[in-house]
Formats: structure tokens, sequence, C-alpha cells
């Protein structure tokens, strides 16, 4: 396809993502969508180190890191200097859900409310993968990592997901949006949405991530369906702060989700439990409630 | 021609003159006044920048960082906890050779709290790649800032600047500052050209990460760069001397130390206190001078060797101290006399906005002569106990 050509162009085949990494599909349909005149900021985590060895480089548009948690700041000066020079490229910071929900959420949080004309992505892989699988803001409940192991006293990550794009919503940004390396068509529009509306923007991309998850590095696209089929994680799109477009889709009890990865493997063995599962199926019960995301099937 | 003016605001008019297009800064004291003067300026249009009200330093200079990687020239400003707070991103500017220029309104580090000064802040980041120039008076500190551009943006050194200023003592204090016009400033100062940009017709990555293969010799080029603009700091000084009659030409800048038997070394505002103490000396028949470092980074160590050759002992004046060690300038004063016969004595003195005046230097030289030093000047014995 030559859109696909185009993507390859601008984020180049040869970095070192894992097989099957969902943040390089990410980049890939994020290029593609926003086009050559953008200017990439990524913060430390996987996508940045996977993509950028020294003197070796998959971004084919200007691109820049600087740190963990200043990639927004980074994207303002940027953004300034753009609007001073009469210049146009649009400008896309890039994080992880570490850098975005933990520790880059003050320049973020500024950067938003200063109304920057930006667009902020991160691609949620729920928990920090780069520095070995420890949690994040964004890691769901009960999932276990190396930091909220499941143990004799643990279920795995005691708290649940943090509600950025609500946080974002808050301060005024005028398209929010969530979205999957599941659904690429729908991704791209959001990206392209994003970039070509003036203000800041923030779109959350949902990102599995084998290695960190547990599961076979073929099955990426069918974990990020699962988690849309059994309402763990809803793709929706805000415009100034109201809920304007949901996916809908007719549920699965999320067992079909937990069971295809091993950080919830604890959940089922050595023995099942029924009430650890039920807290995260009123999780998805509570998503569908307030997205109205549930396909009503005839009986 | 003259004004009487503030420090800080002799800096913002002159900063202004630097034609920065992005100024991105978080108000600290002492530094306010310059920011807040930018701001003025800014809101009336009597300079063209963008000005980002970030939300802390640490954006402060993020944006710096992204803004000079866009192709604009920058400019920040902080003091003490912001300085502490930029501590990473000072480190990356320098790494990826952007050259940011910031006044550093020196002030002490807490704890315990204190807004009034010593150099502990820059001196903490000794380390990070900036260069670091300290000024003696509020004109110096107004000219250093065209001198740092200029020596930052010259690609054979592209590193990030300090103009170092001492909080309250200069940034405070009206002085008689001579102001350069809009042409003279852009006659020295030429619009900032940009080594490498972030551009879509041009695509290249920054801030890429290295192995081990590559690393050390990314630290070794910054490091090379530093040791270049030992000359470009003249060269970019002479030039200054010779527009606008003032004398920047030296790294350090001697003081009645030809015939000396006894050199105080120092930086920043105290060397005018020691002028006078000196002038008050030589009157009582001592032989006295001081070496006055402009430049801390790079260090001028040749200077330094040759300035201090005739004196017997030398006296530093360090308004810092690596806690555990000795105050960083005589360190640096002791490795560059190293092997020769001239006693280095130091003196922690003025932490924390503590008075001095022309009588303690008068004891330091002769605690000096005595041979009595490496000590914190001045101690309240009552409060110690
Ligand atoms: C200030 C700072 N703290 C910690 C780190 C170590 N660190 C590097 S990447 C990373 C995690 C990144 O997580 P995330 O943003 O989710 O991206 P991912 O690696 O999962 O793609 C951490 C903790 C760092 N580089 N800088
Ligand atoms: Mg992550």
């Amino acid at each position: 396809m030559k859109g696909d050509e185009a993507a390859c162009v601008l984020f180049d085949a040869g970095h070192r993502a894992c097989g099957g990494c969902a943040a390089a599909m990410a980049a890939r349909f994020i290029l593609e969508a926003a086009g050559k005149d953008t200017i990439i900021v990524s913060s430390t985590g996987c996508m940045e180190v996977f993509s950028t060895p020294y003197p070796e480089t998959a971004w084919n548009v200007p691109w820049i890191h600087s740190l963990f948690e200043n990639n927004s700041a980074v994207a303002s000066g940027i953004v300034a200097s753009l609007k001073k020079q009469g210049r146009k490229e649009k400008v896309i910071a890039l994080g992880g859900d570490g850098a975005t929900f933990d520790i880059g959420i003050l320049c973020i949080s500024g950067a938003f409310e200063r109304g920057h004309d930006f667009t902020y992505i991160c691609y949620d892989n729920e928990a920090y993968m780069n520095t070995g699988i420890q949690r994040s803001g964004a890691t769901p409940y009960d999932a276990s990592t190396t930091t909220s192991p499941a143990g004799k006293c643990s279920y795995g990550n005691p708290r649940p997901k943090k509600d950025l794009p609500a946080i974002l919503a808050a301060h005024g940004a005028p398209y929010v949006a969530t979205a999957s390396i599941a659904y690429p068509p729908d991704l791209k529009k959001k990206v392209e949405k994003a970039v070509n509306t003036p203000g800041p923007c923030y779109i959350q991309i949902h990102a599995p991530c084998c290695t960190g998850w547990g599961f076979e590095s073929e099955k990426t696209i069918t974990i990020g369906k699962l988690a849309i089929e059994t309402g763990l994680w809803v793709n929706y799109e805000m415009e100034e702060g109201k809920v304007t477009r949901v996916k809908k889709v007719v549920r699965k009890p999320v067992e079909a989700y937990l069971t295809e990865q091993k950080r919830f493997r604890h959940l089922f063995k050595p023995k099942r439990n029924d009430a650890e599962i039920a807290k995260i199926q009123a999780i998805a019960d509570r998503n569908a409630e307030k997205f109205g995301i549930d396909i009503k099937l005839k009986a | 021609m003259l004004e009487i003016m503030e420090g800080s605001h002799a800096v913002a008019k002159s900063v202004g003159l630097c034609r920065p297009g992005v100024i991105a800064a978080y108000p600290i004291t002492p530094q306010t006044h310059i920011v807040e003067a930018l701001a003025d300026m800014v809101a009336d249009c009597s300079i063209d920048a963008e000005y980002i009200t970030v939300e802390s330093e640490f954006s402060a200079l993020s944006a710096c960082l992204g803004a000079s990687a866009a192709g604009s020239r920058v400019y920040s400003a902080t003091t003490s906890q912001g300085l502490a707070l930029m501590f990473e991103v000072c480190f990356n500017c320098a790494g990826m050779r952007f050259p940011v220029v910031m006044s550093i309104v020196n002030r002490a580090m807490g704890a315990p709290l204190s807004i009034w000064n010593d150099q502990q802040d820059s001196i903490s980041l000794r380390d990070s790649g900036w260069l670091q120039l300290y000024a003696e008076d509020n004109q110096e500190a107004a000219d250093l800032h065209y001198i740092a551009y200029r020596v930052a943006e010259d690609h054979r050194v592209l590193l990030p600047a300090f103009v170092c200023f001492d909080g309250f003592i200069l940034s405070h204090t009206y002085e008689p500052v001579d102001m350069l016009t809009r042409k003279q400033a852009e006659s020295y100062l030429p619009p900032f050209k940009p080594y490498h940009r972030l551009d879509a017709a041009d695509p290249i990555s920054f801030g890429l990460f290295a192995a081990p293969d590559y690393y050390m010799e990314f630290r070794y080029a910054i490091d090379q760069a530093m040791k270049q603009a030992r000359s470009i700091i003249p060269e970019a000084g002479t030039e200054f001397s010779e527009m606008f009659g003032r004398d920047y030409s030296g790294l350090t800048e001697a003081y009645r130390i030809d015939d000396a038997d006894c050199a105080i070394v120092a930086m920043g505002s105290i060397c005018g206190t020691v002028k006078d103490a000196i002038d008050e000396m030589r009157n009582a028949g001592k032989k006295v001078g001081l070496l006055k470092l402009r430049a801390f980074r790079p260090f001028p160590e040749k200077e330094v060797q040759k300035a201090l050759a005739g004196v017997s002992t030398v006296a530093v004046l360090d308004k810092n101290i690596s806690l555990g060690s000795k105050g960083a300038v005589a360190l640096e004063i002791r490795d560059a006399l190293y092997g020769s016969q001239i006693t280095v004595l130091d003196y922690i003195i003025a932490l924390g906005g503590r008075d001095v005046r022309k009588k303690d230097i008068a004891t330091v030289v002769a605690s000096a002569e005595a041979g009595v030093g490496d000590l914190f000047y001045g101690l309240r014995e009552e409060v110690l106990k």
C-alpha cells in the first residue's frame, strides 16, 4: 500500500523494538497520519531507546529526545520558536505511560494550561517497560509487575488506572482521544484530527507489550482487540471536554482478556480468585456504563 | 550613555538587546526583577520575543532547550533552588551543545533556606558543561551577556553559558551603567545561526543514546570545546573592548598584583571590596594584589599560573564549600599552582549573605601571611556552642 510505504520512510525499518511491539506500530501509524512536516519530541523509554542507538536513527522526520519527564516542556519551546520564526511544522510530544502519567505530568499540565499548539501522544503499554516492567500510574488493577508483584499477600498492582484523558480534558484541551494499535484507521484519523486542531490535544494509545504483559508476539493485535471487547479499554473522543464518539462493542467477560496474559496469571493459578476477577469485571462494567459502549443484542 | 539602574534592570535591558527569540523563566528571589522587566518589554512590544510563562524552572530550561533546537536564540534566568531543579536539563543542554544563555543571580542553597548571596548554586553545576562567567559589578553583569552569547553560539564552542552575578549585592543595587544602543548591540552580536536545527526540510535526530563505544568521545568533545572557549572568550572580550571601550579581554583580571607578595583570588562582587581594601593596605605599605576570575569554566589555568608566578602566598576567597573538602576555587588554584613554592590558603567566606567589609579582607591577608588558612572565615563562636 502506498500509505504504508510512506510511513516506513518516516519511521524506518531496522530499529531494535521487540517483535510484535505495539509502540513501534504506533510510531508508524502516527507518522503516516501526521506526515513529514512533523517534529517529534520523545521521552526516555523503550521507543526512544529502540529507535535511536547512536549513530543510527529510525526517524526520518526531525526528532529530539531530551529527558524522561520533559517532552512537553521541550515541545513548548519548539512551538514558541516555530511561532517566532513563522514556521508551520506540527509538533508531537510522544511519551510512554510512565513519562506521561507519572514523572512528566507537571510539564504536561503546564504546557496544556498555557495552550501551546501541539499534540501529546502517550503510547500506553501500562508499565515502565524500558527499565524492566515496573508499575506506573497507568498499570491496571491487579496487573503483576516487578514493583507490584503478585505474592502471598499481593494480587498485583493495588490501584486502578489513572484517568489521564479526563485530567487533560479538564485543562480545557480542545481534543482528547483514546485509540488502540489494534484499530489503525481509527488511530490515524484521531492523530490527523489532533494535529489539525489548534491548541494542546491529547491522544492515549493502547499499546500491548508482549514482553511486559506476557503473551506471544504475534498476538499483539488480538490482545488489543480483547481489551476493547471486554470494556477494559474504551476508544473514545472528547471535544471541548465532552465525549463525542465512542466505539461500541458486544462485550465479552474480562477473563477473555486476562487469561491471555501472564501479568494476570496469578488470578487463575494456582487457584482461581473469583473475588479479584469480579473487581476487574466491575471496572469494565463501570467503563461500559460511563461511556455507553454496550451494543445490546436482542434475545 | 550612563544611566543609574538597578542591576536586574541593566541585565534585562542587555538581554533584550541580545534579541532572544524565546524567553522561558520562572520567578525566584533575587532573580524576579529580571524576568518581570523582560515581561514588561514583551508586553510593550519593545522586544520581539516569545515569552513562555512556564510552571517550573525545570520546564523553563527544557523549553529553552527545545526552542534552541528549533533554531531560536534563547534566554532564561534563575538562582539557587531553581537552578538545582534544572540540574538534569543543564547537563542535557551542554550534552546536546545548545548555546543557551542563562543569568544566575547567585544565592545560597537551602537548607537552611536562605535567599541571600553566595555562589554555591552555580558552583554546584561546575561539572555540567556550562561556561561560567562571573561579574564584579552591574556594568560587567550587563556586558557579559553579549559576550556570553557570542562565545556560546560560536560554532567552535557551542556550549551553554551562565552569566553569574551576586544576588541583592548586584541585582538589587543601583549603579551607573552604560547601555549599548540597539545598533551597537546588533553590530556586536549578529543574529543567531544554529549549527543544526529541527527542520522538516532536513530532518535530523537530536539526543540519541550512546552505548559505551561512543559515549566517551562525546564527553571529550565537550571538554575540547570548553578548552577552545579559553581563547574564544578573550577573543570576544577583546572585540567588545575595542568597540565599546570596556576591557573584557581576559579570562582573569589582575589588580595591583605585579609586585605583590600576597595575592587574593576571588570572583564576583566581593572583588570591589577587595580592591578598596588593597588600596588601603597598599597605603599602609603591604604588597597585596587581587586576581579576579571572570571565567570559572573554562578554568583559566595558564592565566592563573602567569598572574600568580611572582607571589609567595595566595588567599582564596570562596563563597562556596565542597562540603568535606575545600572551596571550589581554592581547589582549582592549588591544582594550577601544583609544583610551585606558592602557599595557597582557602577562606570560606560570606556564605548565605554574611557581610564582608574591607577590614575582613585585611584580616584574611594577615592570616594568610601568618600561614593560617583553610578555614571558615568569621564564624560566630557563640552560635556554634
Ligand atoms: C529522571 C529519570 N528517572 C528514571 C529514569 C529511568 N527510566 C528510563 S525509561 C523509564 C521508564 C519508561 O516508562 P514509560 O514512559 O512507560 O515508557 P516505556 O519504556 O514503557 O515505553 C525509567 C523509569 C530516567 N531515565 N530518568
Ligand atoms: Mg510504558
